[in-house]
């Protein structure tokens, strides 16, 4: 729905950003007791929560893949998380997500480690503001390096954007709504390559290259935050008083 | 599932004899409690709640809808709880199974039963639209007793809601109109030995469960018992009583976590 | 600077060329270059470079010594949970004990807790394990706690150094299973504080000097008893 609403004033973004500045990110690794890894985290007014079970044994015995685990990945909005007040449950758009995020985090896990177990991750919103799924794949991956399991790399999300022809990095509320492009990506920041890429609105070739490249340089930075925070946790480990 | 070997049944049992818990709390001690409210943007409400490593998110919604044939001048309260898998290795994914209704239906009693939100200042238009009140319960880490952190979260939540009434058109937003909250305390029995607040470990071992919700005049304003095991009437005289000592103290800090 | 301090690594850092040395436990090679696959600690040894792992489920090893607890009887096995990411297996052909075909429940039910060996795992992590050898026993009384299988052998100590420790001040008998179980039987202030220790133990694992300063909390401990 496109509308007479201004995103941009004086060169600024409507919450005062540059366009290719990141809304603020924190992340904490390691907050939930029961869960064998976990990561809360918050990006903008996104607040995440994801813990991590695993690896075990898949019931039951038909799902099991004699090869390797199954990685499954289950992104759930809270009712309480958006504007109008959402049925507790699955919904198709939860469903897409939850599957193109196991499938960007199977990539990464060694899963040939654990024939015809299963690692779980489960996402919740708690409070959504625009790219939830970035926000969840990314507090993901540091859940599941909390876990203890084993990886080649520790994927991260960000996406870029097309807002009043002009390409922009982390679309933020307003401009989701009332943007042109919306290019969520997900990396292995080790190699570049892409995990996670979807697309919807109207980029030209030239245009898709600047958002792909914002939304790369979003990734390395968020990358760095991601392994701050997993050493914050555990440096405390190594000698206390 | 989890299973509890029995080695630590008997070990709890065997310290209970001596009067002591595992974690050295007396038998009617609640662990620490946290209440933090304001947590989610989005919500109208909400509040999170931990007691010991327990943790509970309860997010309030509010919409306008129509009232119930039968009131129709008072507004709606709907009470959903979640057990999502993320809290607990024994969640599974899927639609509420009997703990997860047992628990908002609980909950919901002890709000309603209360009168704590008074749903007769709900009304917009009698017969065609009211308030209708979500209040939506997600428990975000199992360490045992959701019930009394379900129920905390709900009322810290409930107190710190404001209506929408801005977004709606009809007027500035304020806040939720309530009354005084009751306070929920749960305890669980095992080997005839009758504690408040179970930690996972005494849940898992515990053969009855009874949770008594008590108001400022010690006053009862509901009750449930759970699990098949069974209560004399001289424990259930003593859980109202110790429910009414830590009503107190749980009511106190509530007001104040709440800025009252 | 920090020489109280072990480094931390995590998942894909760059450890070293495997023209300099060996890729050990706990990493991966990719175009010659030696990466860490796990979140955990280096450890050097000789030409090697391993990661020892900070967190995880327990990797069973045959010849472990591991604390179960019954999950199910079978007809002629019971399943058993030793913290791994699969249960295991007991044969009735593994147990000291002669027992007829369906009376599995008679000598091991869900709940029990044995100290066990893990006899064999194969290529699907497929886990059996064995109760046949004279230090292994279905456990009876006493307390079972958890901790990371990753701190086990800091637990243990070298040549059980920690562990010996642990027993002499507390007078407590106390059993630590590679899987992250640990048994302890004595009296109640003995067990609290062996519990007490290991989670000490637990929180700076990776510190240097971490035997010598136990010792002075468990003697002061002693001390003030007294």
């Amino acid at each position: 729905m496109k509308s007479e609403i201004k995103l941009f004033e004086n060169g600024k973004r409507l919450d005062g950003r540059m366009p290719d500045e990141l809304r603020e990110i924190k992340i904490k690794a390691g907050v939930l007791h029961r869960a064998e890894g976990s990561c809360y985290l918050e990006w903008g007014g996104n607040k995440v929560m994801v813990a991590v079970y695993g690896p075990r044994e898949a019931i039951p015995r038909h799902t099991q893949n004699p090869l390797r685990a199954i990685v499954t990945a289950r992104y759930n909005m809270a009712a309480f998380s958006v504007d109008d007040r959402k049925r507790p449950g699955p919904d198709r758009r939860s469903r897409e997500i939850s599957k193109v995020i196991s499938e960007a985090l199977e990539n990464v896990i060694l899963v040939e480690k654990f024939p015809r177990a299963t690692i779980d991750v489960n996402i919740e919103v708690l409070d959504a503001e625009a790219g939830t799924r970035c926000a969840g794949l990314t507090a993901a991956a540091v859940a599941l390096v909390d876990a203890g399991i084993p990886m080649k790399d520790i994927p991260v999300a960000c996406a870029a954007g097309k807002i009043e022809d002009q390409v922009v990095l982390d679309l933020g509320k307003e401009e989701d709504n009332y943007g042109s492009a919306d290019l969520p990506i997900a990396i292995s920041p080790r190699s570049g390559e892409v995990l996670l890429l979807q697309m919807d609105g109207h980029l030209t070739q030239e245009e898709f290259d600047k958002a792909y490249d914002l939304a790369l340089k979003g990734c390395y930075t968020i990358s760095e935050i991601q392994k701050k925070a997993i050493l914050e946790k555990y440096q405390s480990e190594t000698g206390g008083q | 599932m989890t299973i509890v070997p029995s080695i630590k049944r008997d070990y709890l049992a065997k310290l209970a004899k001596n009067g002591k818990r595992a974690d050295g709390r007396g038998f009617n001690d609640f662990r620490n409690i946290e209440i933090e409210t304001g947590i989610v943007s989005k919500a109208e409400g909400s509040a999170r709640v931990k007691i010991g490593n327990t943790q509970v998110l309860t997010g309030i919604k509010m919409d306008i809808g129509e009232p119930y044939p039968d009131t129709p001048e008072t507004g709606v309260m709907t009470t959903a709880a979640e057990l999502i898998p993320l809290a607990s290795p024994d969640f599974e994914a899927g639609p509420p199974r009997e703990d997860a209704i047992e628990l908002a239906r609980v909950v919901d009693r002890g709000i309603r039963e209360s009168q704590l939100i008074e749903v007769e200042k709900l009304c917009i238009e009698p017969e065609e639209k009211v308030w209708m009140v979500f209040i939506d319960i997600h428990i975000l880490d199992y360490d045992g007793n959701l019930f009394d952190a379900a129920s905390l979260a709900s009322l810290a939540a409930l107190m710190t809601t404001k209506v929408p009434a801005k977004r709606h058109d009809l007027g500035d937003d304020y806040p939720l109109p309530i009354k005084e909250p009751p306070i929920s305390c749960t305890s669980v029995k095992f080997d005839d030995i009758v504690v408040m607040d179970p930690s996972l470990d005494e849940e898992e071992i515990a053969e009855v469960r009874l949770t008594v919700a008590t108001d400022k005049n010690e006053d009862i304003r509901a009750m449930q018992k759970g699990l098949n095991g069974s209560f004399t009437r001289d424990e259930i005289k003593k859980v109202i009583k110790a429910s009414i000592d830590n009503g107190k103290k749980i009511r106190e800090q509530l007001y104040k976590s709440i800025g009252k | 600077m920090d020489q109280d301090k072990r480094e931390i690594v995590i998942p894909s850092q760059f450890l070293g060329e495997i023209k300099d040395k060996k890729a050990g436990k706990g990493t991966f090679v990719e175009k010659g270059k030696i990466y860490a696959e796990i979140l955990g600690v280096i450890s050097n040894n000789s030409n090697y470079i391993n990661v020892i792992p900070l967190k995880g489920r327990y990797d069973p090893a045959e010849k472990d010594f591991v604390i179960g607890i019954v999950i199910e009887a079978m007809q002629s096995s019971w399943l058993v949970d030793i913290n791994a990411a699969y249960p295991a297996l007991l044969h009735v052909n593994e147990v000291p004990w002669d027992i007829e075909f369906g009376e599995t429940e008679k000598y091991l039910n869900k709940g029990d807790s044995i100290m066990g060996k893990v006899l064999q795992v194969d290529q699907e992590k497929k886990l059996q394990i064995t109760l046949k050898d004279r230090n292994l026993y279905k456990i009876k009384g006493g307390y079972i706690f958890h901790v990371e299988p990753s701190k086990v052998p800091r637990i243990i100590g070298k040549k059980g150094s920690m562990i010996s420790l642990l027993k002499k001040y507390t007078k407590c008998r106390i059993f630590v299973g590679q899987n992250g179980r640990i048994w302890i039987d004595g009296d109640e202030d003995g067990i609290k504080k062996v519990v007490k220790t290991i989670e000490r133990i637990e929180d700076e694992s990776l510190s240097y000097g971490l035997t010598n300063k136990i010792e002075d909390l468990l003697k002061k401990d002693t001390k003030e008893v007294h």
